[in-house]
């Protein structure tokens, strides 16, 4: 499968009172042509922040790129100006965020935010401009969109703005589209609307998404592959299947039983992962997720796990996979997803740095 | 279900908001429901379907445009003195959803959680309202150390805690969730809600838990209500609800909702509630009734038909 | 790959209490306010240049053996000197004694009105904001009503109808300045009385006053505090400008206002009259607006780039 972004080895900080916050502790994965990976994580995880590095969003100072790479159709994006950013944002990656009202302009109408898109980065001109954002209205399921296109985004429900913000962000056919928690503020039935456009959309322009949520169920939904991010690091990263049906990092087995089954009447005590995520101003040694965690060891305090590779496409940092390391039992609700995959090594093997 | 105690009772609750030139939003409107003693009575429904006003009309928050709400038996709304409106109000108590805007950022921890305590004098000397304040810090799993902090020094689980440590600090009978978890992370919400699971053993508090998350509801309820614009369309015990939804709009919802399982996730189809579907006649009078034991409808006579047949 | 000794791979005792546990020092709102502004190197400039200020209108009457107010016509008129350090005036009165004896009363009119129009403002502006409804319409109409009255009209329908002084002058300058405090508190308080820990306290029993002044005045601070700042200069200011109109406090009583307004007069042979006072009430106005600026930067951190 061919490559469209390599993020390799990300470090990102923020400079504040309090001293230097490392959002961001060398992050690597990549994203292939029209796929989904899903970024899941708490907040504070990181995962807003590397989206908004590739985009190349953070404002410095505060914010620094402190090293790594973000190759996008082998081109490395740490090393562009911000005209050339410019020229990229919007025309070859597409962002859609959380509070559409955030990233549409409230004096302007709907249309022309669109058209400007197209004009801007497609050298259209205008009357083909605005025939297309009908268009694209009429795509991400606008009613009326020969009306909507002349109407300001105070007269869209939340809904429609959302909509309407794909429409922006898919104007230029973009390769990539980033969605950060993009149906978070919506009520179920317009999520369930937004995610089934978004995959349908997909499927139909061959886009490769970067879907960032802390909802499992929307990652179960949506994803082809996984990255769990915890405390500025992926801790574990693979196809949703492997993610969902054979989790190996204890965090990520905390995420998967501290939500409740809708299919059960079990009324136990949730898995709660106890404690608060670290403060990334003074991250500690070790392992940062340690502290929260019942099953680290010794070694977890002392010095950082490597990435092991359990199969060609799973990935997990955890000491847990370590030969020397105790077999442990995932918690109870884990233990009910499990499944054999046939993909999987035989032994997991530790990932050299370099790789 | 019979012999259980009502404690909230709601009564054709209304709230109407006059939103100016002549215009009025129904965002409650006439609903009708119980809560018993000692259960945790979820409601659910989209945001503006009125799930939150109702919570805070029966808090008093809002004069409530018509109907009751009788706590034991006591009108919440009629007049009475200074005296028993504040003894009313002390056995009734809220948890808000942003953990960021519910507590005041110029106050510390001992005097969020003491506010209460002040208000209704249950503490004689300052060391009997700080060992109060340290007993309900460990209550909610904090410590003393905190009670001298800000509140911006916290992560939302934590602050979400001392807004519940503060509602219990005047030993409520009755605590009205609204949304309690919907702004905290995942790791956290189960921490939260094992909380309130915890508290409400121990100290027998009836909870309405608001939400739209579905599967949370389902997990911390006894009954649920769904809301759909200002309207009580369906109630039932959690597990009923869930196996044998019956109006439309419940189905929709439950249908909506994404599981955290890819298998269950390419194979769920989504059913669509379009409110003319019903098809009602006109002057149909739409009622709450009881299709089974314990689980209501708002249908048409018409309707009540068609249900009871394919329920039993 | 280095090897790891097994016994690390034994299973740790986490102490999860641990987790709950708050590392960075605890710091209130009010102590990150102060070393934010003290950060900021002009607003701390301004605040040196206050106690300067203030420091010099007690003490300074005292430094020199002339008084403020006795004619000496044998040395009108005089340059700065060893003697006079600011010179003289057209009566031969000593321009230091008078600059900083002006600055009293310069700083006392801005710092009075400044106080009652915090005092009628935070009052009028947080019970029309908080009670909302007919109650706000009507207040805040008053208050519009006033506004529109010309200004120097009413300021001189006072002076005549109660006579020049510093009462006067006081009582000028507030007619009309609490309104723009009362507005401000009023907008902050419609904003903060649907945060959801005033709702919370509603729902605990709490009385309205026990609201506004734990809730809603506290976290008000903040602009009332940058208003309450930018107020004092513009008292100062306006005094200025009255007395300069001729409206400002009596002879011999000096403020800076008076005595620019006589130095204008005498611009072209002795400057140094009007250079004294215009350059005080300058360094005033100039060290009031960068500390109101700091306090506002250090109350709101997000307001800055």
């Amino acid at each position: 499968m061919e490559k469209l972004l390599e993020v390799k080895n990300l470090e990102v900080s923020f400079q504040t009172y309090g001293g230097e916050v490392q959002a961001v502790r060398g992050v690597s994965f990549h994203v292939n042509k029209g796929e989904t990976l899903a970024i899941v994580g708490e907040s504070g995880s990181g995962k807003s922040v590397t989206s908004q590095t590739i985009m190349r969003l953070i404002p410095t100072p505060p914010g620094k790129i402190k090293n790594g790479q973000i190759i996008f159709d082998g081109e490395d994006l740490v090393k562009k100006t911000d005209k050339e950013m410019e020229q990229i944002r919007g025309k070859d990656i597409g962002m859609i965020f959380q509070d559409p009202m955030t990233s549409l302009n409230p004096t302007m109408k709907v249309g022309k935010q669109i058209m400007e898109v197209l004009t801007k980065h497609q050298k259209m001109d205008k009357s083909a401009a605005k025939e297309r954002a009908i268009e694209l209205l009429r795509l991400v399921g606008i009613p009326m969109p020969e009306k909507r296109v002349n109407q300001y985004p105070h007269e869209f429900s939340g809904g429609m703005r959302q909509r309407a913000m794909i429409a922006v962000a898919l104007a230029s056919n973009p390769k990539l589209l980033i969605a950060d928690e993009p149906t978070t503020a919506l009520d179920v039935t317009i999520q369930a609307q937004i995610l089934e456009l978004m995959k349908d959309l997909q499927k139909k322009m061959g886009t490769s998404i970067i879907f960032i949520t802390h909802d499992l169920g929307v990652v179960a939904n949506m994803a082809d592959r996984v990255a769990v991010m915890y405390a500025g690091k992926i801790v574990e990263m693979g196809t949703v299947d492997e993610i969902f049906y054979d989790p190996r990092h204890p965090y990520t087995w905390g995420l998967l039983a501290s939500m409740p089954s809708l299919d059960s009447d079990d009324k136990k005590e949730l898995a709660a992962i106890p404690g608060s995520p670290p403060d990334l101003t003074n991250p500690p040694k070790g392992d940062a997720f340690a502290p929260r965690n019942p099953y680290a060891m010794k070694i977890d305090f002392e010095l950082e796990p490597p990435m092991f590779k359990i199969s060609d496409t799973h990935y997990a940092a955890t000491w847990l996979l370590h030969p020397d390391a105790p077999k442990v039992e995932p918690p109870e609700a884990v233990k009910k997803r499990l499944r054999k995959l046939s993909s999987n090594y035989p032994q997991p093997i530790i990932v050299k740095e370099s790789e | 279900m019979a012999e259980k105690q009502k404690l909230i009772e709601i009564k054709n609750l209304k709230q109407y908001f006059n939103v100016g030139n002549g215009q009025v939003i129904k965002a409650v409107d006439g609903v009708t429901f119980d809560i018993y003693k000692g259960e945790t009575l979820g409601l659910v429904g989209e945001s503006g379907c009125g799930k939150s006003t109702t919570g805070r009309t029966i808090i008093g928050l809002y004069q409530a445009t018509a109907g009751e709400v009788l706590f034991n038996g006591v009108s919440v709304h009629a007049k009475k003195s200074a005296k028993e409106l504040k003894e009313l109000k002390r056995k009734m108590q809220m948890i808000f959803q942003d953990p960021y805007a519910s507590l005041n950022p110029r106050m510390t921890v001992a005097d969020i959680i003491a506010e209460g305590i002040d208000i209704h004098g249950l503490a004689k000397t300052k060391e009997e309202r700080m060992k109060r304040v340290y007993e309900l810090l460990e209550t909610v799993g904090l410590n003393r150390e905190h009670a001298n902090r800000y509140p911006h020094e916290f992560s939302g689980g934590q602050r979400q805690r001392i807004g519940i440590a503060r509602a219990l600090a005047v030993e409520p009978e009755f605590v009205i969730a609204d949304e309690p978890i919907s702004a905290l992370d995942v790791s956290i919400q189960a921490q939260v809600v094992n909380l309130m699971k915890r508290l409400q053993r121990e100290k027998g508090l009836t909870y309405l838990f608001i939400a739209h998350d579905l599967s949370m509801v389902k997990y911390i309820s006894d009954r649920i209500g769904v809301m759909y614009f200002g309207k009580m369309v369906e109630l039932a015990e959690a597990e009923e609800l869930y196996r044998n939804p019956i109006h439309p709009y419940t189905k929709s919802l439950l249908s909506a909702i994404p599981h955290p399982d890819p298998e269950i996730e390419r194979t769920r189809r989504r059913t669509i509630y379009d409110p003319s579907q019903h098809n009602y006649k006109e002057g149909e009078q739409l009622e709450f009734r009881e299709v089974a034991l314990g689980h209501f409808v708002l249908c048409s006579e018409e309707e009540y038909k068609k249900y009871k047949a394919m329920y039993s | 790959m280095q090897q790891i000794p097994k016994e690390m791979f034994q299973p740790a005792s986490v102490d999860l209490s641990e987790a709950e546990k708050i590392s960075k020092p605890s710091l209130s709102y009010w102590k990150d306010v102060s070393i934010r502004f003290r950060k900021n190197k002009l607003a701390m400039f301004g605040l040196v240049l206050l106690v300067i200020l203030v420091f010099m209108a007690i003490f300074g009457p005292y430094m020199t053996k002339y008084d403020y107010a006795t004619n000496d016509l044998m040395s009108t008129n005089q340059p700065p000197s060893a003697k006079h350090w600011f010179g003289t005036d057209e009566l031969g009165r000593d321009v230091f004694a008078r600059t900083w004896y002006g600055a009293r009363i310069s700083l006392f009119i801005g710092l009075a009105a400044a106080l009652i129009d915090l005092f009628i403002g935070v009052l009028w502006g947080g019970i029309a904001g908080f009670r909302g409804g007919k109650t706000d319409e009507v207040m805040m109409r008053i208050a519009d009503i006033l506004w529109a009255v010309p200004y120097l009209l009413l300021v001189i329908l006072l002076m005549v109808i109660l006579g020049q002084g510093l009462g006067t002058m006081i009582l000028a300058m507030t007619i009309t300045g609490w309104i723009n405090m009362a507005r401000i508190v009023r907008g902050q308080v419609l904003q903060l009385k649907n945060q959801e820990y005033v709702l919370a306290a509603q729902t605990l029993g709490a009385s309205t006053s026990r609201i506004m002044f734990k809730h809603l005045i506290p976290n008000a601070m903040g602009p009332i505090l940058v208003t309450l700042t930018l107020t004092i200069p513009s008292a100062i200011f306006t005094e200025a400008f009255l007395s300069y109109l001729g409206l400002g406090v009596p002879q011999p009583l000096a403020s800076w206002g008076t005595m620019a307004s006589e130095g204008v007069q005498a611009l072209q042979y002795y400057p140094w009259r009007l250079f004294f006072p215009a350059t005080f009430i300058c360094l005033t106005i100039f060290a009031f607006n960068v500390v109101g600026d700091g306090l506002r930067d250090a109350l709101d951190p997000r307001l800055r780039k």
